[in-house]
């Protein structure tokens, strides 16, 4: 059991004693080992997204009374393989109007926001690759830049439907900004750090969930929002702008939208995970397990949600943000804060 | 102050929620609706020059596909329309047969109603479930015609083929599963705060508008007037049925909502009361082969639709082709308060108000 614990981590320790071995400084080690590991997100990241989609469209398969995907391989489990293949193959089409270097980049800085997240998610004990002073505003910080990519894709599009998804989407994504962090800072308070280990070690006893649970559910509801998923998905609405702002992109630069938005859906959950359920803490199995699980629970909620619920509307969203997610979480502050202050 | 400027943008002819051909040239400020205009035209099949080149018979199945998702129901405005012309008496089983198929339709097209809106305001698995129900009121068209979208049952004097006896139990089970089918609707869309957000206090229809546009149907009963042709005017055998027209208090898309939940109960109730007193015996009157009614005979004959009052208005010239046909579209006519409804709203609301005047193209564009 204590091997399987440390697995990774004495992999790790084997790569960067060989690589001394060889004759390489320690400084030069540690940079090929963090360019390995970079590797292996995405890697993990890439395998990750082919079971969610698979996963999320059996899923929405059994909640509609269907089958889903059932014809490549066994449970159809081979499907989204398929489809990265065709949409790898697909003709890459630029529309003559667009703006074509932003046009081009926005995928691109998308998908690289949402893999920046991993740097800090602790998969495991002790296993995230940098654990920062500041892990959590990083996140926070690095994930509210994927707002950026949204607009630079609606607004390089030069399209109208696309230029509506992208006003959507940042007047979304900065809404819900603040609910989130908002929510995750009663949370730092408790645990009195920003580092996500210090954080984890504080759950312990009891999860943060227990202590926080309004937190959590604005927590929630702020992800929904900011992963750009249903009931709150404006940005891509296909039911009015046709597919918001992605209305112009087609094969591969698409896919890297659709690939970033699961990226950033299992970030975030991750990110619940550590911060209301304990992260990596679990009896019986290794923590490098218990981090996926939760998240992947997690994102059944956000899958269970997107299948059942229809499409808010806009005025209703931003003053939902406004004028009751913000008060919430503010008076949850404000109680913690007293709480913390009179009970220590 | 920073400049704006009005964005106009195409919503349709080919867009994911505009039921069909339908283009609504839309002058937004931001997320606000300015002006909505309606282009119509983009499933026009001149089905009204059509029918002056076929006989009274063979247009027949023409109908089925002016309003395509009530199939039953166009054909047997048609089919009276033609009879009122020649003064023929349809035999008793096929009027409660004809009955019984209309309100299916009905059923099966305020199903879609439900369905369709519900995936226009993205709530996805509401779509799934109203077609697996209305699968079973296709199935009985199967049965029935041969056909299950676009079946050709009725006849001029009478319907095709008597009631198979697989009919009666699918038809039984279909009427006692129905409370069910409609609980699940409410456990799934009703009752949901999301959707009961974007459609109270959108697209208000008020009562006298309705009235000077000629809107007709759910739409009209919606807006608070209790004008059902079943009651005010009663063709076929409808005043022997025992049934209510619910009328809404609004006219907003929530009262044009509830209003196709509730009128699919009162269809189900008429259903299991002609089911009851169907009688034997003939299912066609006699009609001569070649129907020639008499030169310059004309006839207007409406129906309750599920959209609204079809109407056919039929001259004759004394030939076996109708000189003249002209139909009353209720798609078309309620389309016509879109722009008035959705002026000041939001863009979802548009959305919401394509789905909620149920237009079907294909009637529109005719």
């Amino acid at each position: 059991m204590r091997g399987a614990e440390t697995f990774f981590i004495d992999l790790a320790r084997l790569i960067v004693t060989w690589l001394e071995k060889q004759g390489m400084s320690p400084l030069v080690a540690d940079i090929v080992l963090l360019v390995i590991q970079f590797i292996c997100i995405a890697a993990i990241v890439t395998v990750n997204i082919i079971i969610l989609i698979w996963l999320e469209r059996k899923i929405s398969g059994f909640i509609q009374q269907r089958l889903g995907p059932n014809r490549l391989g066994p449970w159809g489990i081979f499907q989204t393989i398929a489809d990265a293949i065709k949409l790898l193959t697909k003709e890459d089409i630029i529309p003559s109007q667009t703006d074509k270097i932003i046009f081009r980049t926005a995928p691109i800085v998308f998908i690289v926001i949402s893999l920046m997240l991993y740097v800090v998610i602790p998969f495991g004990d002790g296993m995230a690759i940098v654990d920062l002073n500041m892990g959590v505003l990083y996140f926070i910080s690095v994930g509210s830049l994927g707002t950026i990519a949204l607009l630079m894709a609606g607004w390089g599009s030069n399209n109208k439907w696309s230029l509506l998804g992208a006003m959507r989407a940042v007047a979304q994504m900065i809404s819900y900004e603040i609910p989130l962090a908002f929510s995750l800072l009663g949370v730092i308070m408790i645990a009195g750090s920003l580092k996500m280990s210090d954080i984890i070690a504080a759950q312990n006893n009891v999860w943060f969930v227990f202590l926080q649970p309004v937190a959590f559910i604005t927590y929630f509801i702020a992800a929904t929002a900011e992963l750009n998923r249903g009931p709150f998905d404006m940005p891509e609405a296909e039911q009015e702008l046709t597919a918001g702002a992605y209305t112009e992109y087609s094969g591969m630069r698409w896919a890297l939208f659709f690939l970033a938005e699961y990226t950033n859906l299992f970030a975030v959950s991750a990110m619940a995970a550590v911060m209301f359920f304990g992260g990596w803490q679990g009896p019986w199995l290794p923590s490098w397990l218990w981090l996926p699980i939760k998240a992947y629970i997690i994102m059944l909620v956000f899958f269970w949600l997107k299948w059942t619920l229809p499409r808010i509307r806009m005025d209703h969203l931003m003053s939902f943000s406004w004028k009751v997610l913000i008060p919430v979480t503010l008076v949850n502050l404000v109680v913690t804060g007293c709480v913390l202050q009179f009970f220590k | 102050m920073i400049e704006s400027d009005f964005i106009t943008i195409n919503v349709g002819p080919q867009h994911p929620s505009t039921h069909g051909g339908l283009h609504a040239e839309t002058v937004l400020d931001g997320e606000h609706i300015v002006d909505v205009k309606v282009h119509l035209g983009y499933v026009h099949r001149s089905v009204e020059k059509i029918a002056e080149s076929r006989t009274y018979t063979q247009f027949i199945p023409y109908n089925s596909r002016l309003d395509y998702l009530a199939t039953h129901l166009p054909a047997m405005g048609y089919c009276q329309a033609v009879e009122k012309l020649l003064g023929v008496t349809v035999p008793e089983r096929a009027e409660y047969i004809r009955v019984i198929m209309a309100e299916l339709s009905r059923i099966a097209s305020h199903m879609l109603f439900i369905g369709s809106l519900a995936i226009d305001i993205g709530a996805t698995t509401g779509l799934i479930y109203c077609f697996r129900d209305r699968e079973r009121i296709m199935d009985m068209f199967e049965m029935t015609s041969g056909q299950r979208l676009i079946a050709s049952y009725m006849r001029i004097g009478g319907i095709a083929e008597d009631l198979p006896e697989e009919f009666y139990p699918a038809v039984k089970s279909f009427l006692d599963d129905l409370p069910y089918m409609l609980d699940e609707y409410n456990n799934l869309l009703t009752g949901n705060e999301i959707l009961q957000a974007r459609l109270k206090n959108t697209g208000i229809l008020p009562a006298d508008k309705a009235i000077a546009y000629g809107v007709s149907g759910p739409n009209l009963r919606a807006s608070g007037i209790a004008y059902d042709i079943r009651k005010a005017e009663p063709y076929s055998i409808y005043e022997r049925f025992d049934f209510d027209v619910p009328i809404g208090s609004k006219g907003d898309n929530w009262d044009r909502f509830l209003m196709r939940i509730r009128e699919i109960e009162e269809s189900a109730k008429i259903i299991r009361q002609a089911l009851q007193d169907l009688p034997e015996g003939e299912i066609r009157a006699k009609v001569p082969r070649i129907i020639k009614p008499e030169k310059g005979a004309e006839v207007y004959h409406r129906i309750e639709s599920s959209k609204g009052e079809l109407g056919f208005y039929i001259v004759s010239d004394g030939s076996e082709k109708p000189y003249r046909l002209h139909v009353r579209a209720p798609s078309f006519i309620n389309l016509g308060v879109l722009p008035l409804i959705s002026r000041g709203g939001k863009l979802q609301d548009l959305i919401a108000n394509i789905a909620t005047l149920d237009p079907v193209l294909g009637e529109a564009d005719r």
